[in-house]
């Protein structure tokens, strides 16, 4: 078969334009949101938490998250001033109802809020035997309820323990960050129902986000660094004794 | 044809391991998600399905659309930076039908102690009292105004 110069000057724009389609990949997943211009993660800056549990209850009814488990919580770590290693932390019901007054005196008190740190290199992505834990694209990691198998690997993998298996359906679950409403350009529901301000979703990759300037002018801290797991919640304010 | 005797039984175990392979594709087209593997070892139709998943928190921007008198009224209080859904709840199911879902009040007695009521782990410079102390039981909104809690000069503005 022969090509005429009249069939390759007709071929050459159709070339043209579908490459563009070709380039532009995978559909998009909500309207006007590109997973590749979106790197999530979250700031938590401990001097403000005040432990009034908000960010709890709202994880609760945004998510449907069943009694008794947590994709977020608060910790209360009491320091004593000669044990620094080895704090005192209780976290009642997961401060779903704030916390009762401390008794300890004296030595250091303050929260620390809580959740998947959806890590870079997560190791509870790394043990899934099914592929249905997962990183997207844009830096979160996330479960498929339908492809669970419940073999609990990545429950027990987190270092973070950040994981639980839904009680009813029996899949693991954790934080998704939210992920049905920061793709439609919302914050999530913890950072949204927190009243000072002490959680705040970040996008690495959006020039203009304020996190950009937070880190450069703020010693922050990941949990558990030597672990290398990349975490991406980021705390500002963290104290040496939390594990 | 003596030496494709021989070679019969070479023949049957290239035919078993056919029929493997041959049944093999046929599983793995048959049971392997349509989607799987389009962005990496997951199934690209999970990403779409949690989405797609229902909010229950509408955002303080949409609370802002019809309340605008309050937005202001708080935007100069100390209660500046708290957002409406954090002290009402979760309100989606109001913003998409606002004359049947009507939001209940909160009880500002159990409400403003989760945040107020002192405790040593709380910051320091954070307002916080002891409600049994402070009120004796009485309900804060007998004194403040919740979207601009300072006391004005006379009460309760």
């Amino acid at each position: 078969m022969s090509i005429t110069r009249r069939q390759i000057l007709i071929l050459l724009p159709a070339a043209a334009l579908s490459w563009k389609y070709l380039l532009a990949g995978a559909p998009e997943l909500a309207p006007n949101y590109t997973q590749s211009e979106h790197w999530w993660g979250m700031l938590i800056d401990i001097p403000k938490c005040i432990g009034c549990g908000n960010c709890v209850r709202a994880c609760k009814a945004e998510n449907n998250v069943p009694d008794g488990y947590f994709r977020t919580w608060v910790e209360r770590y009491h320091v004593d001033d000669f044990h620094i290693e080895t704090p005192t932390v209780d976290s009642p019901d997961g401060a779903i109802d704030g916390f009762p007054g401390s008794k300890e005196q004296g030595g250091k008190n303050f929260f620390v809020p809580k959740l998947c740190n959806h890590c870079v290199d997560s190791p509870c992505t790394q043990v899934c035997p099914v592929g249905a834990t997962f990183d997207s694209k844009d830096g979160v990691v996330l479960i498929d309820e339908k492809y669970c198998l419940g073999c609990r690997y990545c429950i027990q993998a987190c270092p973070y323990g950040c994981r639980f298996l839904h009680p009813e359906k029996k899949t693991a679950e954790k934080c998704t960050l939210c992920y049905h409403r920061i793709t439609k350009g919302f914050t999530t529901a913890c950072a949204e129902n927190c009243p000072t301000g002490a959680r705040q979703l970040a996008d690495l990759k959006n020039p203009s986000d304020p996190i950009h300037e937070y880190l450069k002018t703020h010693s922050v801290q990941v949990l558990k660094p030597h672990l290398a797991t990349g975490a991406k919640v980021y705390y500002s304010g963290l104290d040496g004794s939390v594990r | 044809m003596a030496k494709l005797k021989d070679s019969e039984h070479l023949l049957r175990l290239a035919a078993v391991f056919l029929v493997i392979f041959l049944s093999f594709l046929f599983i793995r087209t048959h049971f392997v998600p349509k989607s799987f593997g389009l962005y990496g070892h997951y199934r690209a139709d999970a990403l779409k399905e949690i989405t797609a998943r229902p909010m229950a928190f509408a955002g303080h921007q949409a609370c802002a659309e019809c309340h605008d008198d309050v937005v202001k009224t708080k935007a100069v209080g100390k209660h500046a930076v708290v957002n409406c859904e954090a002290c009402h709840g979760a309100l989606q199911k109001h913003v998409e039908d606002p004359a049947s879902v009507i939001p209940q009040l909160p009880d500002t007695g159990v409400l403003c102690a989760r945040c107020h009521e002192a405790n040593l782990a709380k910051p320091k410079a954070f307002p916080q009292l002891s409600t049994k102390d402070h009120s004796g039981g009485e309900k804060c909104k007998t004194c403040h105004q919740p979207h601009s809690p300072l006391l004005q000069p006379g009460g309760r503005k």
